[in-house]
Protein backbone atom coordinates (compact mmCIF):
# COMPACT_ATOMS: atom_id res chain seq x y z
CA UNK A 1 0.00 0.00 0.00
CA UNK A 2 1.15 3.54 -0.80
CA UNK A 3 0.88 6.64 1.31
CA UNK A 4 0.79 10.24 0.36
CA UNK A 5 1.84 12.77 3.13
CA UNK A 6 1.22 16.15 2.62
CA UNK A 7 4.20 18.63 4.15
CA UNK A 8 4.16 22.61 4.67
CA UNK A 9 6.87 25.10 4.76
CA UNK A 10 6.09 27.57 7.20
CA UNK A 11 7.66 29.93 9.13
CA UNK A 12 9.42 27.84 12.26
CA UNK A 13 7.33 27.09 15.33
CA UNK A 14 9.63 29.24 17.57
CA UNK A 15 9.78 32.42 15.37
CA UNK A 16 7.29 35.34 16.30
CA UNK A 17 6.27 36.71 13.56
CA UNK A 18 6.23 40.66 12.81
CA UNK A 19 2.85 42.07 11.25
CA UNK A 20 4.52 44.47 8.29
CA UNK A 21 4.00 48.07 8.59
CA UNK A 22 1.72 48.65 5.84
CA UNK A 23 -0.39 45.69 7.53
CA UNK A 24 -0.87 44.09 3.88
CA UNK A 25 0.81 40.64 5.87
CA UNK A 26 3.49 39.31 8.17
CA UNK A 27 6.90 39.71 7.50
CA UNK A 28 8.38 36.73 7.01
CA UNK A 29 11.32 38.06 4.65
CA UNK A 30 14.45 36.35 6.36
CA UNK A 31 12.89 34.18 9.19
CA UNK A 32 13.64 30.74 9.27
CA UNK A 33 11.40 28.27 7.92
CA UNK A 34 10.63 24.55 8.49
CA UNK A 35 8.47 21.92 8.11
CA UNK A 36 5.00 22.30 9.92
CA UNK A 37 5.37 20.43 13.26
CA UNK A 38 2.02 18.33 12.68
CA UNK A 39 3.24 17.39 8.96
CA UNK A 40 6.14 16.02 10.78
CA UNK A 41 4.20 14.16 13.04
CA UNK A 42 2.50 12.89 9.21
CA UNK A 43 5.13 11.98 7.97
CA UNK A 44 6.69 9.96 10.84
CA UNK A 45 3.61 7.91 11.19
CA UNK A 46 3.84 6.86 7.91
CA UNK A 47 7.35 5.73 8.03
CA UNK A 48 6.42 3.78 10.99
CA UNK A 49 3.98 2.20 9.05
CA UNK A 50 6.46 1.16 6.17
CA UNK A 51 8.79 -0.42 8.83
CA UNK A 52 6.00 -2.54 10.63
CA UNK A 53 5.73 -3.37 6.93
CA UNK A 54 1.80 -2.76 6.27
CA UNK A 55 3.14 0.21 3.62
CA UNK A 56 5.27 -0.22 1.00
CA UNK A 57 6.38 3.15 -0.09
CA UNK A 58 5.94 6.79 1.77
CA UNK A 59 5.14 9.76 -0.78
CA UNK A 60 6.13 13.13 0.00
CA UNK A 61 4.16 15.79 -1.40
CA UNK A 62 4.21 19.87 -0.86
CA UNK A 63 2.61 22.44 -2.98
CA UNK A 64 4.19 26.12 -2.68
CA UNK A 65 7.75 27.67 -3.96
CA UNK A 66 10.84 26.51 -5.21
CA UNK A 67 11.98 26.10 -1.70
CA UNK A 68 9.60 23.44 -0.48
CA UNK A 69 12.31 20.98 -1.66
CA UNK A 70 14.21 21.36 1.52
CA UNK A 71 11.13 20.83 3.50
CA UNK A 72 10.38 17.37 0.83
CA UNK A 73 14.35 16.62 1.37
CA UNK A 74 13.48 16.72 5.15
CA UNK A 75 10.39 14.16 4.68
CA UNK A 76 12.74 11.86 2.82
CA UNK A 77 15.67 11.89 5.57
CA UNK A 78 12.50 11.01 7.77
CA UNK A 79 12.22 8.11 5.76
CA UNK A 80 9.65 8.99 2.87
CA UNK A 81 10.87 7.23 -0.49
CA UNK A 82 9.82 10.03 -2.76
CA UNK A 83 8.94 13.53 -2.86
CA UNK A 84 6.59 15.25 -5.30
CA UNK A 85 6.55 19.40 -5.41
CA UNK A 86 3.59 21.21 -7.07
CA UNK A 87 5.67 24.15 -7.86
CA UNK A 88 3.76 27.72 -8.27
CA UNK A 89 4.31 31.29 -6.48
CA UNK A 90 0.59 32.04 -6.22
CA UNK A 91 -0.86 32.24 -3.15
CA UNK A 92 -2.13 28.44 -2.16
CA UNK A 93 -5.57 28.18 0.24
CA UNK A 94 -6.70 25.50 1.84
CA UNK A 95 -9.26 24.53 -1.28
CA UNK A 96 -6.62 24.75 -3.98
CA UNK A 97 -3.91 22.61 -1.83
CA UNK A 98 -6.69 20.06 -1.53
CA UNK A 99 -7.67 20.01 -5.25
CA UNK A 100 -3.89 19.71 -6.12
CA UNK A 101 -3.62 17.06 -3.84
CA UNK A 102 -6.97 15.42 -5.09
CA UNK A 103 -5.00 15.36 -8.84
CA UNK A 104 -2.14 13.60 -7.00
CA UNK A 105 -4.48 10.97 -5.05
CA UNK A 106 -5.93 9.99 -8.52
CA UNK A 107 -2.32 9.58 -9.85
CA UNK A 108 -0.57 7.64 -7.14
CA UNK A 109 -3.74 5.66 -5.91
CA UNK A 110 -2.28 5.78 -2.19
CA UNK A 111 -4.17 3.79 0.23
CA UNK A 112 -4.00 6.18 2.92
CA UNK A 113 -3.08 9.93 2.43
CA UNK A 114 -1.90 11.33 6.05
CA UNK A 115 -2.15 15.27 6.98
CA UNK A 116 -1.14 17.50 9.96
CA UNK A 117 -4.60 18.53 11.18
CA UNK A 118 -3.45 22.66 11.15
CA UNK A 119 -0.66 24.69 9.52
CA UNK A 120 0.51 26.80 12.33
CA UNK A 121 0.38 29.53 9.84
CA UNK A 122 -3.05 29.78 8.37
CA UNK A 123 -4.18 27.88 11.78
CA UNK A 124 -6.89 27.06 9.25
CA UNK A 125 -7.75 23.17 10.12
CA UNK A 126 -9.12 22.09 6.75
CA UNK A 127 -7.26 20.91 3.68
CA UNK A 128 -7.40 17.34 4.86
CA UNK A 129 -11.23 17.27 5.76
CA UNK A 130 -11.98 19.11 1.76
CA UNK A 131 -9.06 16.56 -0.28
CA UNK A 132 -11.21 13.62 1.77
CA UNK A 133 -14.51 15.51 0.53
CA UNK A 134 -13.07 15.67 -3.35
CA UNK A 135 -11.97 12.51 -3.32
CA UNK A 136 -14.93 11.18 -1.90
CA UNK A 137 -13.12 9.51 1.20
CA UNK A 138 -14.06 8.61 5.04
CA UNK A 139 -11.73 10.47 7.36
CA UNK A 140 -10.44 10.41 10.70
CA UNK A 141 -9.20 13.87 12.16
CA UNK A 142 -7.22 14.88 14.91
CA UNK A 143 -5.52 11.38 15.51
CA UNK A 144 -4.07 10.27 18.67
CA UNK A 145 -3.52 6.43 16.98
CA UNK A 146 -3.96 4.31 14.25
CA UNK A 147 -3.67 0.98 13.53
CA UNK A 148 -3.76 -0.25 9.53
CA UNK A 149 -4.59 -3.25 8.04
CA UNK A 150 -5.30 -4.22 4.85
CA UNK A 151 -8.53 -2.29 4.03
CA UNK A 152 -9.26 -0.90 7.36
CA UNK A 153 -8.34 1.83 9.63
CA UNK A 154 -8.49 1.99 13.21
CA UNK A 155 -8.31 5.68 14.60
CA UNK A 156 -8.38 6.86 18.02
CA UNK A 157 -8.92 10.91 17.71
CA UNK A 158 -8.83 13.32 20.19
CA UNK A 159 -12.29 14.89 21.07
CA UNK A 160 -13.49 17.85 23.13
CA UNK A 161 -13.64 15.76 26.41
CA UNK A 162 -11.84 12.50 25.87
CA UNK A 163 -11.27 10.55 22.91
CA UNK A 164 -13.01 8.44 19.83
CA UNK A 165 -12.41 5.50 18.27
CA UNK A 166 -13.62 5.52 14.33
CA UNK A 167 -12.92 2.60 12.06
CA UNK A 168 -12.66 3.78 8.39
CA UNK A 169 -12.08 1.92 5.00
CA UNK A 170 -9.86 2.24 3.20
CA UNK A 171 -8.43 4.49 1.10
CA UNK A 172 -9.03 7.51 3.68
CA UNK A 173 -7.70 10.59 4.87
CA UNK A 174 -6.16 10.85 8.20
CA UNK A 175 -4.86 14.05 9.89
CA UNK A 176 -2.72 14.40 12.70
CA UNK A 177 -2.72 15.23 16.32
CA UNK A 178 0.26 16.20 18.73
CA UNK A 179 0.47 13.17 20.46
CA UNK A 180 0.49 10.37 17.89
CA UNK A 181 3.86 9.88 17.64
CA UNK A 182 7.31 11.90 18.51
CA UNK A 183 9.33 12.37 15.16
CA UNK A 184 13.05 11.10 15.28
CA UNK A 185 15.96 13.24 14.81
CA UNK A 186 17.01 13.03 10.89
CA UNK A 187 20.43 12.10 11.01
CA UNK A 188 23.53 13.40 8.37
CA UNK A 189 23.52 9.61 6.72
CA UNK A 190 19.80 9.87 6.23
CA UNK A 191 20.20 13.76 4.89
CA UNK A 192 22.45 12.74 2.59
CA UNK A 193 20.52 10.10 1.40
CA UNK A 194 17.08 11.96 0.74
CA UNK A 195 19.35 13.92 -1.63
CA UNK A 196 19.49 11.22 -3.86
CA UNK A 197 16.07 10.36 -3.90
CA UNK A 198 13.49 10.85 -6.47
CA UNK A 199 11.62 14.29 -6.29
CA UNK A 200 9.50 15.14 -9.50
CA UNK A 201 8.00 18.25 -9.88
CA UNK A 202 4.72 19.67 -11.91
CA UNK A 203 2.57 23.07 -12.15
CA UNK A 204 -0.88 23.39 -10.91
CA UNK A 205 -1.44 23.71 -14.94
CA UNK A 206 0.10 20.10 -15.07
CA UNK A 207 -2.54 19.08 -12.86
CA UNK A 208 -5.55 20.39 -14.69
CA UNK A 209 -6.25 22.83 -10.86
CA UNK A 210 -6.86 26.53 -10.75
CA UNK A 211 -5.32 27.77 -7.67
CA UNK A 212 -7.06 31.11 -7.43
CA UNK A 213 -7.44 32.36 -4.04
CA UNK A 214 -11.04 32.83 -2.84
CA UNK A 215 -10.41 34.80 -0.04
CA UNK A 216 -8.94 37.72 0.24
CA UNK A 217 -6.94 39.18 2.83
CA UNK A 218 -8.10 42.75 3.23
CA UNK A 219 -5.52 43.41 6.78
CA UNK A 220 -3.44 42.11 8.72
CA UNK A 221 -2.38 43.95 11.90
CA UNK A 222 -1.57 42.98 15.61
CA UNK A 223 -3.60 42.07 18.35
CA UNK A 224 -4.95 44.06 20.72
CA UNK A 225 -1.59 43.99 23.37
CA UNK A 226 -2.93 42.90 26.88
CA UNK A 227 -0.96 45.26 29.18
CA UNK A 228 1.14 43.39 32.22
CA UNK A 229 -0.76 44.23 35.59
CA UNK A 230 1.00 44.46 38.74
CA UNK A 231 3.01 41.69 40.84
CA UNK A 232 1.51 40.59 44.18
CA UNK A 233 4.01 40.44 47.25
CA UNK A 234 1.86 37.30 48.91
CA UNK A 235 -0.94 35.30 48.85
CA UNK A 236 -3.10 37.31 50.98
CA UNK A 237 -2.65 39.95 48.92
CA UNK A 238 -3.57 37.93 45.71
CA UNK A 239 -6.93 36.66 47.31
CA UNK A 240 -7.73 40.27 48.29
CA UNK A 241 -6.62 41.74 44.67
CA UNK A 242 -9.50 38.73 43.16
CA UNK A 243 -12.50 39.41 45.87
CA UNK A 244 -11.86 43.33 45.93
CA UNK A 245 -10.45 44.69 42.89
CA UNK A 246 -11.22 42.07 40.01
CA UNK A 247 -14.06 40.83 41.82
CA UNK A 248 -13.95 37.67 40.01
CA UNK A 249 -13.80 35.53 43.12
CA UNK B 1 -30.26 36.01 2.67
CA UNK B 2 -30.48 33.10 5.97
CA UNK B 3 -27.92 31.96 7.94
CA UNK B 4 -27.43 28.01 9.11
CA UNK B 5 -25.86 27.14 12.31
CA UNK B 6 -25.48 23.52 12.61
CA UNK B 7 -25.93 23.04 16.18
CA UNK B 8 -23.25 21.50 18.82
CA UNK B 9 -24.91 18.74 20.51
CA UNK B 10 -25.52 15.44 22.53
CA UNK B 11 -28.39 14.52 21.19
CA UNK B 12 -30.07 15.34 24.70
CA UNK B 13 -28.85 19.35 24.84
CA UNK B 14 -27.83 21.60 22.73
CA UNK B 15 -23.95 22.72 23.82
CA UNK B 16 -22.85 26.25 25.11
CA UNK B 17 -20.75 26.42 21.74
CA UNK B 18 -24.13 27.09 19.80
CA UNK B 19 -25.08 29.46 21.78
CA UNK B 20 -21.78 31.59 20.54
CA UNK B 21 -22.38 30.69 17.03
CA UNK B 22 -25.55 31.96 17.00
CA UNK B 23 -24.63 35.21 18.44
CA UNK B 24 -21.92 35.13 15.47
CA UNK B 25 -24.99 34.19 12.60
CA UNK B 26 -26.67 37.02 14.39
CA UNK B 27 -24.09 40.03 13.52
CA UNK B 28 -24.07 38.85 10.28
CA UNK B 29 -27.82 40.56 9.73
CA UNK B 30 -29.59 37.68 7.87
CA UNK B 31 -32.54 35.30 9.37
CA UNK B 32 -31.11 32.71 11.51
CA UNK B 33 -31.99 28.73 11.26
CA UNK B 34 -30.20 26.17 13.38
CA UNK B 35 -30.01 22.46 12.10
CA UNK B 36 -29.88 20.09 14.79
CA UNK B 37 -28.69 16.70 13.20
CA UNK B 38 -28.55 13.72 15.87
CA UNK B 39 -30.20 10.44 16.61
CA UNK B 40 -33.41 10.45 19.19
CA UNK B 41 -32.66 14.25 19.78
CA UNK B 42 -35.71 15.41 20.29
CA UNK B 43 -34.93 17.45 23.16
CA UNK B 44 -31.88 18.57 21.77
CA UNK B 45 -34.14 20.06 18.26
CA UNK B 46 -36.44 21.42 21.60
CA UNK B 47 -33.92 23.17 23.34
CA UNK B 48 -32.66 25.08 19.93
CA UNK B 49 -36.11 26.39 19.29
CA UNK B 50 -35.38 28.45 22.41
CA UNK B 51 -32.50 30.39 21.72
CA UNK B 52 -33.40 33.96 21.43
CA UNK B 53 -32.77 35.26 17.65
CA UNK B 54 -33.36 32.02 16.16
CA UNK B 55 -36.42 31.30 13.12
CA UNK B 56 -36.22 28.37 12.65
CA UNK B 57 -35.06 24.71 13.83
CA UNK B 58 -34.13 21.83 11.57
CA UNK B 59 -34.32 18.65 13.43
CA UNK B 60 -33.01 15.59 11.38
CA UNK B 61 -32.81 12.42 12.83
CA UNK B 62 -31.57 9.16 12.12
CA UNK B 63 -29.27 6.53 13.46
CA UNK B 64 -26.58 7.66 10.80
CA UNK B 65 -26.33 11.14 12.53
CA UNK B 66 -25.94 9.93 16.16
CA UNK B 67 -22.19 9.32 16.38
CA UNK B 68 -21.88 12.75 14.38
CA UNK B 69 -19.71 11.12 11.95
CA UNK B 70 -18.11 13.80 9.60
CA UNK B 71 -19.40 12.27 6.17
CA UNK B 72 -23.17 11.84 6.91
CA UNK B 73 -23.24 14.90 8.90
CA UNK B 74 -21.30 16.88 5.83
CA UNK B 75 -24.24 15.08 3.56
CA UNK B 76 -26.84 16.45 5.69
CA UNK B 77 -25.86 20.04 6.01
CA UNK B 78 -25.44 19.66 1.77
CA UNK B 79 -28.66 18.42 1.69
CA UNK B 80 -30.11 21.88 2.66
CA UNK B 81 -27.25 24.00 2.01
CA UNK B 82 -28.32 25.72 -1.65
CA UNK B 83 -31.11 27.41 0.70
CA UNK B 84 -28.21 29.58 2.77
CA UNK B 85 -25.56 32.14 2.03
CA UNK B 86 -23.95 31.51 5.29
CA UNK B 87 -23.37 28.01 6.92
CA UNK B 88 -21.64 28.57 10.46
CA UNK B 89 -20.04 25.73 12.60
CA UNK B 90 -18.86 26.25 16.14
CA UNK B 91 -14.36 25.95 16.28
CA UNK B 92 -15.06 22.78 18.30
CA UNK B 93 -13.13 19.55 17.49
CA UNK B 94 -16.92 18.64 15.80
CA UNK B 95 -17.42 21.79 13.85
CA UNK B 96 -14.11 21.88 12.30
CA UNK B 97 -14.37 18.12 11.41
CA UNK B 98 -17.24 18.65 9.44
CA UNK B 99 -17.20 22.10 7.97
CA UNK B 100 -13.98 21.51 5.26
CA UNK B 101 -16.24 18.96 3.78
CA UNK B 102 -19.32 20.48 3.19
CA UNK B 103 -17.07 23.75 1.71
CA UNK B 104 -15.02 21.91 -0.51
CA UNK B 105 -18.50 19.99 -1.21
CA UNK B 106 -20.01 23.22 -2.42
CA UNK B 107 -16.51 24.47 -3.56
CA UNK B 108 -16.22 27.47 -2.17
CA UNK B 109 -12.99 28.80 0.76
CA UNK B 110 -14.08 28.28 4.34
CA UNK B 111 -12.82 31.33 6.65
CA UNK B 112 -11.97 29.15 10.00
CA UNK B 113 -12.40 30.76 13.59
CA UNK B 114 -13.99 34.37 12.82
CA UNK B 115 -13.53 36.57 15.94
CA UNK B 116 -15.30 39.35 14.80
CA UNK B 117 -18.20 40.12 11.98
CA UNK B 118 -17.35 42.94 10.12
CA UNK B 119 -19.72 42.75 6.88
CA UNK B 120 -21.66 39.45 5.40
CA UNK B 121 -18.38 38.82 3.64
CA UNK B 122 -15.85 40.18 5.83
CA UNK B 123 -14.61 38.83 8.82
CA UNK B 124 -11.61 38.92 11.40
CA UNK B 125 -9.42 35.74 12.15
CA UNK B 126 -6.52 34.75 14.10
CA UNK B 127 -3.43 33.56 12.47
CA UNK B 128 0.15 32.85 13.59
CA UNK B 129 -1.36 31.63 17.39
CA UNK B 130 -3.15 34.66 17.48
CA UNK B 131 0.09 36.96 16.77
CA UNK B 132 -1.73 38.48 13.94
CA UNK B 133 -5.00 39.15 13.32
CA UNK B 134 -6.33 39.16 9.28
CA UNK B 135 -9.00 40.83 7.97
CA UNK B 136 -10.65 38.85 5.29
CA UNK B 137 -12.91 38.72 2.76
CA UNK B 138 -14.80 35.91 0.77
CA UNK B 139 -16.09 36.05 -3.21
CA UNK B 140 -17.35 32.66 -2.76
CA UNK B 141 -21.39 32.74 -2.90
CA UNK B 142 -22.05 30.73 0.17
CA UNK B 143 -19.35 31.18 2.87
CA UNK B 144 -18.79 28.55 5.20
CA UNK B 145 -17.48 29.55 8.42
CA UNK B 146 -16.15 28.58 11.82
CA UNK B 147 -16.82 30.53 14.70
CA UNK B 148 -14.27 31.13 17.59
CA UNK B 149 -16.92 30.94 20.66
CA UNK B 150 -14.11 32.63 22.64
CA UNK B 151 -15.01 35.83 20.35
CA UNK B 152 -18.93 36.22 20.74
CA UNK B 153 -21.31 36.25 23.59
CA UNK B 154 -23.62 33.36 24.15
CA UNK B 155 -27.03 33.97 22.94
CA UNK B 156 -29.79 34.24 25.70
CA UNK B 157 -32.41 31.93 25.56
CA UNK B 158 -36.41 32.53 25.12
CA UNK B 159 -37.51 32.07 21.73
CA UNK B 160 -40.12 30.29 20.45
CA UNK B 161 -38.90 28.97 16.74
CA UNK B 162 -40.39 26.26 14.81
CA UNK B 163 -39.52 22.99 14.51
CA UNK B 164 -39.02 21.47 11.03
CA UNK B 165 -38.33 17.30 10.72
CA UNK B 166 -36.07 16.50 7.89
CA UNK B 167 -35.10 13.18 6.85
CA UNK B 168 -31.73 11.51 7.61
CA UNK B 169 -28.77 11.51 5.38
CA UNK B 170 -27.90 8.22 4.49
CA UNK B 171 -24.91 6.38 5.68
CA UNK B 172 -21.53 6.87 4.02
CA UNK B 173 -21.14 3.43 4.45
CA UNK B 174 -17.08 4.12 4.62
CA UNK B 175 -16.51 4.81 8.45
CA UNK B 176 -18.28 3.65 11.78
CA UNK B 177 -18.44 4.86 14.84
CA UNK B 178 -16.41 2.39 17.63
CA UNK B 179 -16.18 3.62 20.91
CA UNK B 180 -15.79 6.62 22.84
CA UNK B 181 -13.59 7.39 25.99
CA UNK B 182 -15.26 10.33 27.84
CA UNK B 183 -12.92 11.74 30.53
CA UNK B 184 -15.56 11.76 33.63
CA UNK B 185 -15.43 14.48 35.49
CA UNK B 186 -17.42 16.62 38.04
CA UNK B 187 -15.90 20.13 36.88
CA UNK B 188 -17.29 22.13 34.38
CA UNK B 189 -15.63 21.80 30.97
CA UNK B 190 -12.67 23.64 30.32
CA UNK B 191 -13.85 25.59 27.32
CA UNK B 192 -17.31 26.66 29.08
CA UNK B 193 -15.84 27.13 32.74
CA UNK B 194 -16.06 30.72 34.06
CA UNK B 195 -12.64 29.92 36.25
CA UNK B 196 -9.94 27.66 34.93
CA UNK B 197 -6.83 26.31 37.19
CA UNK B 198 -4.00 25.20 34.75
CA UNK B 199 -0.49 23.52 35.50
CA UNK B 200 2.60 23.33 33.67
CA UNK B 201 5.64 21.37 33.49
CA UNK B 202 7.06 22.83 36.58
CA UNK B 203 4.45 20.76 38.64
CA UNK B 204 6.73 17.82 37.83
CA UNK B 205 5.21 14.64 37.90
CA UNK B 206 1.02 13.26 37.80
CA UNK B 207 1.23 12.59 41.08
CA UNK B 208 2.09 16.71 41.89
CA UNK B 209 -0.25 17.71 39.09
CA UNK B 210 -3.54 16.46 40.73
CA UNK B 211 -2.15 17.09 44.55
CA UNK B 212 -1.76 20.66 43.65
CA UNK B 213 -3.95 21.53 41.51
CA UNK B 214 -7.14 19.37 42.56
CA UNK B 215 -7.81 20.91 45.80
CA UNK B 216 -7.13 24.47 44.10
CA UNK B 217 -9.75 23.88 41.45
CA UNK B 218 -12.31 22.06 43.73
CA UNK B 219 -12.26 25.59 45.96
CA UNK B 220 -12.90 27.61 43.24
CA UNK B 221 -15.42 25.12 41.47
CA UNK B 222 -12.84 25.60 38.16
CA UNK B 223 -11.95 23.44 35.69
CA UNK B 224 -8.56 22.16 35.22
CA UNK B 225 -6.33 23.11 32.29
CA UNK B 226 -2.32 22.45 31.45
CA UNK B 227 0.03 23.44 28.97
CA UNK B 228 1.26 21.35 26.36
CA UNK B 229 4.73 20.97 28.19
CA UNK B 230 2.61 19.13 31.33
CA UNK B 231 0.28 17.27 28.64
CA UNK B 232 3.82 16.18 26.57
CA UNK B 233 5.42 15.29 30.17
CA UNK B 234 2.17 13.77 30.82
CA UNK B 235 1.43 15.11 33.95
CA UNK B 236 -2.28 15.88 32.45
CA UNK B 237 -4.76 14.79 30.25
CA UNK B 238 -4.49 15.73 26.35
CA UNK B 239 -8.04 16.98 26.11
CA UNK B 240 -6.68 19.11 28.83
CA UNK B 241 -4.27 21.11 26.64
CA UNK B 242 -4.40 24.73 26.51
CA UNK B 243 -3.39 26.69 23.36
CA UNK B 244 -3.03 27.65 19.79
CA UNK B 245 -3.36 23.88 18.98
CA UNK B 246 -5.58 22.92 22.29
CA UNK B 247 -8.82 24.34 23.64
CA UNK B 248 -8.78 28.30 23.52
CA UNK B 249 -10.59 29.74 26.28
CA UNK B 250 -11.37 33.18 27.80
CA UNK B 251 -12.60 32.36 31.26
CA UNK B 252 -13.31 34.87 33.87
CA UNK B 253 -10.50 34.04 35.92
CA UNK B 254 -7.10 31.91 34.51
CA UNK B 255 -4.60 31.02 37.35
CA UNK B 256 -1.21 30.04 35.53
CA UNK B 257 0.80 27.84 38.22
CA UNK B 258 4.47 27.26 36.79
CA UNK B 259 3.33 27.68 32.87
CA UNK B 260 5.82 29.95 31.84
CA UNK B 261 4.36 31.14 28.95
CA UNK B 262 5.20 29.96 25.39
CA UNK B 263 3.05 31.91 23.03
CA UNK B 264 1.75 29.08 22.22
CA UNK B 265 0.18 28.97 25.17
CA UNK B 266 -0.73 32.87 25.21
CA UNK B 267 -3.03 31.73 22.58
CA UNK B 268 -5.18 29.88 24.01
CA UNK B 269 -5.86 31.64 27.41
CA UNK B 270 -4.94 35.34 26.55
CA UNK B 271 -8.56 36.58 26.42
CA UNK B 272 -9.35 35.42 29.56
CA UNK B 273 -10.75 38.72 31.87
CA UNK B 274 -8.42 37.81 34.87
CA UNK B 275 -5.38 35.98 34.87
CA UNK B 276 -3.00 35.32 37.51
CA UNK B 277 0.17 33.37 36.96
CA UNK B 278 2.14 31.84 39.87
CA UNK B 279 5.77 31.40 38.59
CA UNK B 280 9.11 31.53 41.16
CA UNK B 281 10.96 32.52 37.50
CA UNK B 282 10.63 36.43 37.89
CA UNK B 283 11.36 36.23 33.50
CA UNK B 284 8.38 33.97 32.74
CA UNK B 285 6.80 35.60 29.85
CA UNK B 286 3.59 34.94 31.41
CA UNK B 287 3.67 37.82 33.55
CA UNK B 288 3.71 39.95 30.79
CA UNK B 289 0.21 39.06 30.43
CA UNK B 290 -1.03 38.74 33.73
CA UNK B 291 -3.33 40.88 36.03
CA UNK B 292 -1.70 39.51 39.39
CA UNK B 293 1.24 38.14 39.11
CA UNK B 294 2.89 36.20 42.16
CA UNK B 295 6.79 35.27 41.88
CA UNK B 296 7.08 32.67 44.38
CA UNK B 297 7.09 28.41 44.05
CA UNK B 298 3.77 27.13 43.15
CA UNK B 299 4.50 24.22 46.04
CA UNK B 300 3.79 26.29 48.88
CA UNK B 301 1.82 29.35 47.03
CA UNK B 302 -1.02 27.29 46.05
CA UNK B 303 -2.10 25.36 48.89
CA UNK B 304 -1.48 28.99 51.27
CA UNK B 305 -4.26 29.94 48.37
CA UNK B 306 -6.15 27.08 49.05
CA UNK B 307 -6.00 28.09 52.63
CA UNK B 308 -6.89 31.28 52.17
CA UNK B 309 -10.30 31.29 49.83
Amino acid sequence: MKVLVAVKRVVDYNVKVRVKSDNSGVDIANVKMSMNPFDEIAVEEAVRLKEKGVVTEVIAVSCGVAQCQETLRTAMAIGADRGILVETAEELQPLAVAKLLKALVDKEQPGLVILGKQAIDDDCNQTGQMLAALADMPQATFASKVELTADKASVTREVDGGLETLAINLPAVITTDLRLNEPRYVTLPNIMKAKKKQLDTFKPEDLGVDVAPRIKTLKVVEPAKRSAGIKVPDVATLVDKLKNVAKVI
Amino acid sequence: MTSLVIAEHDNASIKGATLNTVTAAAAIGADVHVLVAGHNAGAAAAAAAQIAGVSKVIHADGASLEAGLAENVAAQVLAIASNYTHILFPATANGKNVAPRVAAKLDVGQISDITKVDSPDTFERPIYAGNAIATVQSADAVKVITVRTTGFDAAATGGAAAVETAGAAADSGKSSFVGREVTKSDRPELTAAKIIVSGGRALGSSEKFNEVMTPLADKLGAAIGASRAAVDAGYAANDLQVGQTGKIVAPQLYVACGISGAIQHLAGMKDSKVIVAINKDPEAPIFSVADFGLEADLFTAVPELVAAL
